[in-house]
């Protein structure tokens, strides 16, 4: 809907600007602006896909340091720590290290934010057209995809060092259809507190604090079992040990139900709940952060 | 005043951000086809101005339209008619350059191959084909000037916010920003820029609005506001006193007006009005015929301390924090170069000029803070506050 022939010919007769005289500019219907919105996170999301995959730190994030914390506790904690599944601690541990990776995952988003916000390319978006939300959501998409590499590589990896996954491939599939979910729930905080904070150097110090007693305080690596009794309250009600167990549920199978002292459904009913209410609370802060930005 | 024709609406708009009031009150318009130069300090509302005409922040009072659309109730129709390059440019360095015009064109709707018919077009208007598949952050500062430009062009826009498109620019690439916004309004492009440097309203704007602590205290054509504070002039002093009447009838026909005489006695200034080079030559050649010894010979042309300490009685300084308008009184004037005066602006990187003032002007306004009294001013209004 480009504004006919500005660039061809110098237009400077009066040509009286009031909405009535300029065609198409009445608000597009709304299958257009859909269509419109999807284009721009699309656009959005291949865009941070590409700084991405040109950031060799952001690499090394997202493969080299994951498959480290895999390896690290497979063979340093591994022989140490006793855990009630079948197959040892390397069953135990893969879907931990995933629900933990869904985590840390959400750092880029909230520095991606913050190093947008400071650098001043946010002003040129928000004057044009592009849909407000598709910003956020290409952002979103774009980590959530990050997060399924970095889930694909430790699978591998896992794979190598021992890890099965015993519950089929369905159940396979569904446990990275989760951790996605997880990833994306996780990511929406991160939105928030970048979008908020909007200081790169202050989301690299505090970005993550908020990740690390959640992702240890649960039952990511050890059994909460294991943990002091005053800590146990707190990790076995919050979300990444509710995730992790329903991931682990749905990596081994049923056998594990037991161990993890909770069924297959109300694991995973639970966990999708945690997701359904971490996204309705964050996405709406976070959109907000956005337009005050 | 407003017009049917009038592209840019502005009405006794206001902004506030907490406690500080940046914009208390602005008026002014822009019609079709026009530049308009917002010419103001550090924190004098310009940027402010800029954000709410660009749909980023709500006025807290009056009105502001753009072709016709309420800025506030219609940003919808704003975006879609105008283009922005904000006080920082808004490149993503990991990107190419290519890359990023044709992903801002994407984002402007338009087809994909219309994208990328317009990114090569602008790649080669602003002289960017040899870089346009390398990183930008491995351009120079003026390069992202002028890729920031283009990504504010790809959507075609009938009107264009330039936020000091130069500041930060050494003075080569400042004339070369200044070719391209020329060629674009030679276009037809409305255009609103703003600048902290008299020379670049006077070269670009038709209209100038001149902006302190969020009021408009001047506004008019760049010629009647150097009118005010009194153009260019040619210094000299003359060596001898006894020749000072000689040279002084030597160099009056040049001098719109009567050249002054300083009040040391020794120091005459020729008004040049906004012939300043030619003046000059004019001079050296008459004193020369009249054989007057002289030192310190010089152009001075006028900056934006100059017009402000026209207009208000006090230079050209950043606005109290506070908005409370309390000002410092300042000794002496100075040129407000742009290495001066510029804040660190634009990406990482860009080396912030160390050059001259006024790139193109021929004698740097450096020559001033010797001259204690210049025709121009009219100084000597109260402070007020
Ligand atoms: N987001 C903001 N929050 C608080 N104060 C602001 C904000 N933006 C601008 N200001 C203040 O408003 C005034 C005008 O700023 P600005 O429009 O950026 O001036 P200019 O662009 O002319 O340098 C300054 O006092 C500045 O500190
Ligand atoms: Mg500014």
């Amino acid at each position: 809907m480009a504004v006919s022939g500005r660039s061809v010919a110098p237009e400077l007769t009066v040509r009286a600007p009031g909405g009535a005289s300029l065609p198409g500019l009445s608000t597009p219907p709304l299958a257009q602006r859909l269509g419109w919105a999807l284009s721009d996170t699309l656009v959005l999301t291949k865009r941070n896909l590409i700084v991405w995959a040109r950031v060799p730190a952001y690499i090394f994030f997202t493969v080299v340091q994951p498959v480290m914390f895999t390896l690290l506790f497979r063979y340093v904690f591994g022989g140490a720590i006793r855990v009630p599944v079948p197959g040892g601690y390397v069953n135990y541990l893969i879907p931990g290290v995933i629900g933990q990776t869904a985590g840390f995952a959400s750092f880029s988003t909230a520095i991606g934010f913050a190093r947008e916000l400071q650098r001043g390319g946010i002003d040129r978006i928000r004057s044009m057209p592009t849909a407000r939300w598709a910003f956020l959501a290409g952002r979103l998409i774009a980590d959530v995809l990050r997060l399924l590499v970095t889930v694909a590589v430790m699978v591998g990896v896992g794979y190598a060092v021992g890890f099965r996954f015993s519950g089929g491939a369905g159940y396979a599939v569904a446990m990275v259809g989760l951790a996605a979910l997880f990833g994306l729930a996780i990511c929406s905080v991160s939105a928030f507190i970048g979008l908020a904070v909007k200081d790169e150097e202050s989301v690299q110090a505090f970005g993550l604090v908020w990740v690390f007693p959640l992702t240890f305080v649960s039952s990511a690596f050890v059994p909460v079992r294991a943990m002091p009794s005053w800590l146990q309250g707190f990790a076995n009600r919050q979300p990444f040990s509710e995730v992790i167990d329903a991931l682990r549920i749905l990596a081994l199978g049923h056998p594990v139900q037991a161990a993890v002292g909770q069924s297959l459904a109300s694991a995973t009913w639970q966990s999708l709940a945690w997701v359904a209410g971490i996204l309705a609370v964050f996405t709406p802060l976070a959109t907000r952060a956005y337009k005050r930005a | 005043m407003a017009t049917d024709a009038d592209v840019i609406e502005v009405r006794g708009l206001k902004k506030s951000f907490g406690p500080v009031q940046a914009l208390r009150g602005v008026d002014f318009s822009v019609p079709e086809g026009r530049v308009l130069g917002l010419l103001g300090p550090n924190g004098a509302g310009k940027t402010t101005a800029v954000r709410v005409l660009t749909t980023l922040l709500l006025p807290s009072g009056g009105r502001a339209t753009v072709c016709g659309y309420d800025v506030a109730r219609h940003p919808g129709a704003v975006r879609r008619l105008i283009g922005l390059a904000g006080q920082a440019t808004a490149i993503t360095p990991e990107l190419t350059g290519r890359e990023n015009l044709e992903i801002s064109g994407r984002l402007y709707h338009l087809g994909r191959s219309v994208a990328r018919r317009r990114a090569a077009e602008l790649l080669g208007r602003f002289d960017l084909v040899d870089a346009a598949d390398r990183q930008a952050k491995t351009y120079s500062g003026g390069m992202l000037r002028r890729l920031d430009l283009a990504a504010s062009l790809i959507g075609q826009p009938r009107v264009l916010f330039l936020d000091e498109p130069t500041t930060g620019l050494d003075p080569r690439s400042r004339l070369g920003m200044w070719a391209i916004i020329k060629d674009l309004v030679a276009q037809g492009t409305t255009l609103l820029l703003t600048t902290q440097y008299l020379d670049e309203a006077d070269e670009l704007a038709d209209e100038v609005v001149v902006v302190d602590r969020g009021q408009v205290i001047a506004a008019g054509s760049p010629d009647t506001l150097k009118d005010r504070v009194g153009g260019d002039v040619v210094e000299f002093t003359v060596t001898e006193r006894r020749q000072l009447e000689v040279a002084v009838s030597a160099v009056a026909p040049l001098s719109q007006g009567p050249p002054s005489v300083g009040s040391e006695g020794l120091r005459v200034q020729v008004h040049a009005a906004d012939r300043g080079s030619a003046v000059l030559v004019d001079v050296v050649r008459a004193l020369d015929a009249a054989q007057v010894a002289t030192t310190g010979l010089a152009l001075r042309r006028p900056s934006l301390d100059d017009v402000f300490l026209s207009l208000t009685g006090h230079g050209a300084e950043e606005a109290a924090s506070d908005g409370a308008g309390r000002r410092r009184s300042r000794p002496a004037r100075r040129g407000a170069g742009p290495a001066e005066a510029a804040e660190p602006a634009g990406p990482a990187g860009v080396a912030r000029a160390s050059g001259p003032a006024g790139a193109g002007t021929t004698v740097t306004s450096g020559t001033t803070a010797a001259s204690g009294t210049t025709a121009a001013s009219g100084t000597t209004g109260p402070e007020e506050g």
